[in-house]
């Protein structure tokens, strides 16, 4: 195995983009990550695709020939990557192992979703898949109720309250107000999170992230070829991903993702990393609760101590740990497929030092962590600037 | 989606009597059932296994943005029951005025979950009722 580095980023705007569809989402993430790594399209030798809901959501099945071919990377072996909201996070470790493996040089992984062709309740549906179809959607249990069921748990065993919850949303929405990107530039306070129409009790709409349309693109090399586009590569110095039950009745605990805290350890390990030495972290924030057990998960926090922390003003924007500082998935928008992928880019952006507004000061060492469903799927990567 | 029936019947004894299956060799219980033993994998012996539909609330909530086939059933509550015999399962909670908290009482009963349009299938399937 050799090292392999992050050599160019490209995303679209997230939000409720009408103007354009799956392909021509594909296709702009893709151009901005061309023009990023200065690459020829003729360079790419393999491509990853990251979609959870295509078909259901378009239509449209056999996207990573359609992101190929509209990266105008001719007849190259192209590859869907598909676990649900983690299908990003999935397709940078095939990537990564495509790259490191020495089978292929430059690879692109691009992650992609059109979710507002339908309605709303269609792309609920469409999102229930996510969990256990069987046993949980067909008794009406949407991906909310998923994580309003561990919620209330967290609610139960550690005294978690609804507003250190909407801290989350708060620091999230303030962050977003900075990412140009995002797709919501709108601040918000404890108060109007609280008072937002409830979805799933304890959840609030704010407590949730939106639909929304968007792609990311990032482009890999091995890192000895890396300067060649690039000034500052970033190095993937962990990748990691476990797996648990589809649904949440078969699980150890409702109180956390255990499959994240696995992926998280491997993660460490393989980086020969400590939770203290992460300077940035964009986590899977698809609810409120799910940042509050992803900063436990991850080592950043004991159990039942990340809320109150959160809550404290911990991991805002510069603070002792910046997390999710694009916004996450709350306030920039949850494009199920994109999402992994753009956890990526923010890394990049932020380790290179071109994050603007809301940049981290000498940020050196980032950590992504994205979910699929209620936990059955987590992936964790650890990248480093290096110059 | 418009499904065809065999999805819903090849279900029924799981989900009107709410059988499961037990690992005779481990003791571990399943709800759904399994063949494959989590434990004891391929040396596991897999026997059906009828639970008593009794336990108590673990965790809930109440679902007001329901899925497609729901739209005309919202607000609903559904649960994470703990059976008495230790495995979790997930249901709906019927609506008897009584309160629902962690640790309430309940037990199984059948009923409606959903109709496939006017002249569709009527899909029952098992629910909690607080006791
Ligand atoms: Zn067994």
């Amino acid at each position: 195995m050799r090292d392999v580095a992050i050599v160019g980023v490209g995303l679209t705007k997230f939000g409720e983009r009408y103007e354009v569809g799956l392909r021509g989402l594909m296709a702009e993430a893709g151009l901005a990550a061309l023009q990023d790594a200065k690459i020829s399209s003729k360079e790419i030798e393999a491509a990853y695709a990251s979609i959870m809901a295509s078909g259901r959501l378009t239509g449209q099945e056999h996207v990573a020939a359609l992101l190929a071919d509209q990266m105008g990377a001719k007849n190259i072996a192209a590859t869907r990557i598909e676990n649900a909201c983690a299908s990003g996070g999935s397709a940078l470790m095939q990537g990564y192992l495509a790259c490191a493996s020495g089978m292929v040089d430059i690879v692109a992984v691009g992650g992609v979703e059109k979710m507002t062709d339908v309605t709303g309740s269609e792309a609920t549906t469409a999102l229930g898949g996510a969990g256990d179809q069987e046993w949980e959607l067909a008794q009406g249990i949407t991906f909310p109720g998923l994580y309003a069921l561990m919620a209330r748990r967290h609610m139960h065993e550690y005294g978690t309250t609804e507003e250190q919850m909407a801290s989350v949303a708060v620091k999230n929405h303030e962050n977003g107000y900075k990412n140009k990107y995002a797709q919501f530039h709108k601040l918000v306070t404890v108060d109007e999170v609280m008072k937002s129409k409830m979805i799933a009790d304890p959840l609030k709409v704010f407590d949730c992230s939106p639909i929304s349309d968007g792609a990311a693109v990032v482009i890999l090399a091995p890192l000895e070829k890396a300067k060649k586009y690039t000034d500052t590569p970033i190095k993937i110095v962990a990748s990691a991903q476990a797996s648990d039950t589809l649904g949440l009745s078969d699980r150890d605990s409702l109180t956390g993702i255990k499959a994240a805290s696995i992926a998280a350890k491997n993660a460490f390990a393989q980086a020969k990393l400590e939770p203290k030495d992460i300077d940035i972290a964009e986590v899977h924030d698809c609810f409120t609760i799910a940042e509050v057990m992803a900063m436990e998960d991850l080592g950043f926090y004991k159990k039942g101590e990340a809320a109150k922390a959160i809550a404290d003003g911990e991991t805002r924007l510069n603070s002792k740990l910046s997390v999710n500082t694009s916004g996450g998935l709350k306030a920039c928008g949850h494009p199920v497929g994109a999402t992994g992928v753009k956890q990526a880019v923010e890394v990049t952006w932020q380790l290179r030092g071109e994050a603007g507004d809301r940049q981290v000061k000498d940020a050196e060492i980032g950590l992504t962590h994205n979910v699929g469903g209620s936990g059955a799927t987590a992936v964790v990567h650890i990248m480093r600037r290096t110059n | 989606m418009e499904n065809a029936p065999a999805g819903s019947w090849r279900k029924q004894d799981a989900t009107y009597n709410m059988t499961g299956s037990k690992c005779e060799k481990c003791g571990t219980m399943y709800f759904p059932p399994r063949i494959i033993c989590r434990n004891c994998g391929r040396d596991g012996k897999i026997k059906e296994h009828k639970f008593s539909g009794e336990g108590s609330v673990y965790s809930y909530t109440v679902i007001r943005v329901p899925p497609h086939d729901f739209r005309n059933v919202a607000p609903y509550t559904v649960a994470v029951i703990k059976t008495n015999e230790g495995p979790m399962v997930e249901g709906h909670i019927v609506d008897n005025g009584k309160k629902v908290e962690i640790g309430a009482k309940v037990r199984i009963v059948l009923r409606r979950m959903t109709v496939d349009g006017e002249e569709g299938l009527i899909h029952y399937h098992y629910k909690f009722e607080l006791v």
